[in-house]
């Protein structure tokens, strides 16, 4: 089958462009090795199947960011038949570095010349003859949230793949010195099998490029041929960037006119508001803010309780059906709890991670996010923070695993790790009912003192944790700040409902499979040995706890219950107050929970407690994708163990200095 | 014409860009974002946290370590 492959700079339309050749046959998933994501689609055209693959959205294709290394790897190595380059019309000189790379790769190219409706709206005049002439590139206007020249454009793309035409275009001049070491390196690589074509290697190698100077360092004379060039380098690598842009300044020069003095856009006016010294942080609260409670109200109230609901009419419906036929009994709560408790415990948070990740996508959309980041910039960076990390931050209140997995927006590998390190600080909405449950039972009228008290502390920690490691394990300079603040514009429905579904499907299969597993493993563990009475301390999980308890004795609640919930919690924070429940004498959630407790924790034991399960070792499921972000079992490890030191010590210190206070 | 840093330009001040200094890899991903020298920008905020320019057609917010590298011609 044919691909193509497609290419742009971030916020040039190449999503939507995406979604509009490919509509609903799409398919995400991850390049191998790394943690970029791999967007795959398919066109059907004239009764012929294209794989379309969506390559990472990037302004350049040299070796400085996973991205670029993954998007130019693609097209050197993985031969797309054509590929489409997205170009933003507002902001052609820029956009087109990305195309004289593609033309030094030598691939085949298209440009969908995207946003043409903006670049009207600017009074942006192109000659799409001239241009594309002297590009040597068809070019095809296109406006892709209104599908306007898609037709044309799979029409000029497949036109190119039938004929097999190999794209003719000269190459521009980067100068005689330089132009003379290019043939000179070509000669000397001549006949070598490389992967990648001759022409390409000998500029990237001029250029300093690292993964290209890695494959070829193997090959003595073109090593040593490089070596001569000393100092004239660094010039090299500058000058070749300059002679792109030279390149591309005397076309856009002759096919484009462009006002002189820009008018004021609704973009600049909304930012003066949005970026201002003294309302930026107070909007950006309220926004959060708003997103939360509406992701809580409508998730969890809402959706999340008829979900629950639901789980739990399916749940006594099939126990009543089982025990009518007669199954024995531990088949019966192997399905009902274990496996129908499994799914559960998943399903009823799946509301909640939608409406998460509908509004946070609508914010990305409109172009928000990057002033979000801006705005937090400041704070953030006095505690040794990038401004992203507050926005993973925010979304880690949600589900820890989604805030982990925007990370990835960190470019800069000390801020990526740090950012994944503080955020199961987070508290995320799972630990919610055990919060509750507790305040319910000693502190039913400051219910909201405790709760906010408690996101107080998380975020507390995860600044002081976040300062500590950019000055130990991460030392070294903070990324700079460098980014785009593209214009604001009316979110897609349809990209963003995508969007979220791909998220939330990525939800369901990692955190979905991992949470099931373990909780019906500790169900299991509950029923094992044979004949021990259910979650009784004979059981092995009472075991388990029995041995792990005195653990907690400093911090007030060193019994064999405590200890199984919280290592339940392990498992899915969900987990926590069910087995709380199982544990007291198989008292189910509710009235007879609360009384239970009331009987065993004292309000210091329970706030300890508390604090505890606010700072712990996160579950199961976002050490996973600890592990995946990372690629690496080390850090996962330490994700398991710092955490519960860190609680482990606010727990005692709550107990032990709340004791001598007399409370 | 007068030469300054970038961090010292005035909101709404016009001018080209006539060095940057910085170690390399930051004058790439600069140049890539279409911060070279020639280069005409247009500064519009630079009050508290990172400066914010108007380059060609796009808006780029840089931070100060940054904006104290560059050099303007105006």
């Amino acid at each position: 089958m044919n691909t193509i492959a497609l290419v742009g700079n971030p916020n040039s339309g190449k999503t939507t462009l995406f979604n509009a050749l490919t509509g609903s046959n799409q398919h995400v998933g991850n390049w191998p090795g790394v943690t970029v994501e791999k967007k795959e689609g398919q066109l059907k055209y004239n009764g012929v199947l294209y794989n379309i693959v969506d390559l990472p959205g990037t302004y350049s294709l040299g070796a400085y960011s996973e991205d670029e290394v993954v998007a130019r790897d693609y097209i050197v190595k993985g031969n797309p038949d054509v590929v489409i380059n997205v170009v933003d019309a507002t902001n052609i000189e820029r956009n087109l570095y990305l195309t004289t790379q593609l033309m030094e790769m030598g691939s085949n190219v298209v440009v969908a010349l995207n946003m043409m409706d903006e670049a009207k709206g600017k009074n942006i005049e192109i000659n799409l003859e001239k241009l594309s002439n002297n590009l040597g590139i068809p070019i095809i206007p296109t406006v892709a949230a209104k599908r306007k020249g898609v037709g044309k454009l799979i029409e000029k793309t497949t036109e190119i793949i039938n004929n097999n035409k190999n794209l003719d275009y000269q190459l521009f001049s980067y100068g005689e010195e330089i132009d003379k070491e290019i043939q000179e390196l070509k000669s000397l690589l001549k006949g070598s099998d490389l992967d990648y074509p001759t022409q390409w290697i000998a500029i990237k190698a001029l250029e300093g490029d690292k993964e290209v100077l890695e494959h070829i360092k193997n090959k003595k004379e073109v090593t040593e041929k490089l070596a001569t060039l000393g100092d004239k380098a660094t010039d090299y690598e500058l000058e070749i960037v300059d002679k792109r842009y030279e390149f591309i300044g005397n076309i856009v020069n002759k096919s484009v006119k462009s006002p002189v003095d820009s008018k004021e856009t609704l973009t600049d006016k909304i930012d003066k508001i949005v970026v201002n010294k003294y309302l930026g942080i107070p909007i950006f609260g309220l926004i959060m803010y708003t997103v939360f409670q509406l992701t809580f109200v409508i998730g969890s109230d809402l959706f999340g309780g008829y979900v629950e609901g639901w789980m739990e009419s399916l749940g006594d419906c099939v126990n009543v059906f089982l025990i009518n036929t007669g199954a024995p009994n531990w088949l019966v709560s192997f399905i009902t709890e274990g496996i129908i408790g499994g799914v559960g415990a998943v399903v009823v948070f799946v509301p909640l991670i939608m409406t998460l990740y509908f509004f946070l996508g609508i914010l990305e959309d409109t172009g928000y996010m990057s002033r979000a980041a801006y705005v937090m910039d400041g704070i953030m960076r006095a505690l040794g923070l990038h401004g992203k990390t507050f926005i993973s931050m925010i979304v880690g209140f949600g589900c820890n695993v989604p805030g982990i997995m925007s990370t990835r927006t960190l470019e800069n590998k000390k801020d990526r790790m740090i950012a994944i390190l503080i955020n199961p600080f987070m508290s995320c909405g799972a630990r919610i009912p055990i919060y509750l449950v507790f305040i319910a039972a000693f502190f039913p009228n400051n219910g909201g003192l405790v709760l906010f008290a408690l996101y107080f502390l998380g975020i507390i920690v995860a600044l002081i944790m976040g300062k500590i490691f950019s000055k130990t394990l991460f030392k070294g300079e903070s990324s700079n700040f460098i980014m785009e603040l593209p214009p604001y514009r009316l979110p897609s429905m349809r990209s963003v409902l995508r969007d979220m579904w791909d998220k939330v499907w990525e939800f369901l299969k990692r955190a979905g499979t991992i949470i099931f597993a373990v909780v019906t493993i500790l169900w299991i563990l509950s029923v094992l040995p044979l004949g021990v009475e259910q979650y009784s301390q004979e059981s092995l999980l009472g075991k388990i706890g029995t041995i792990i308890a005195p653990i907690f004795a400093p911090a007030g609640f060193g019994t064999w219950q405590a200890s199984v919930s919280l290592f339940a919690g392990i498992a899915a924070k969900e987990a926590v107050v069910a087995i709380l429940g199982m544990v007291y004498a198989g008292a189910a959630e509710g009235a007879e929970l609360i009384t239970a407790i009331q009987g065993v924790f004292t309000p210091l034991t329970a706030l300890s407690f508390i604090v505890m399960v606010l700072l712990y070792t996160p579950c199961a499921a976002t050490i996973a994708t600890v592990k995946k972000e990372t690629n690496s079992y080390k850090w996962a490890i330490f994700m398991v163990v710092y955490p519960f030191v860190i609680a482990w010590i606010g727990a005692v210190l709550v107990y032990q200095v709340g004791t001598i206070l007399g409370f | 014409m007068e030469e300054k840093a970038m961090i010292l330009l005035k909101p709404n001040e016009i001018g080209r860009i006539k060095e940057i200094t910085g170690c390399g890899n930051i004058r790439k991903r600069l140049s890539e974002l279409g911060l070279r020298r020639g280069v005409q920008i247009k500064m519009l905020k630079n009050d508290y946290g990172p400066l914010i320019i108007s380059i060609a057609g796009s808006k780029l917010a840089l931070g100060r370590g940054i904006a104290s590298k560059i050099t303007i011609q105006n």
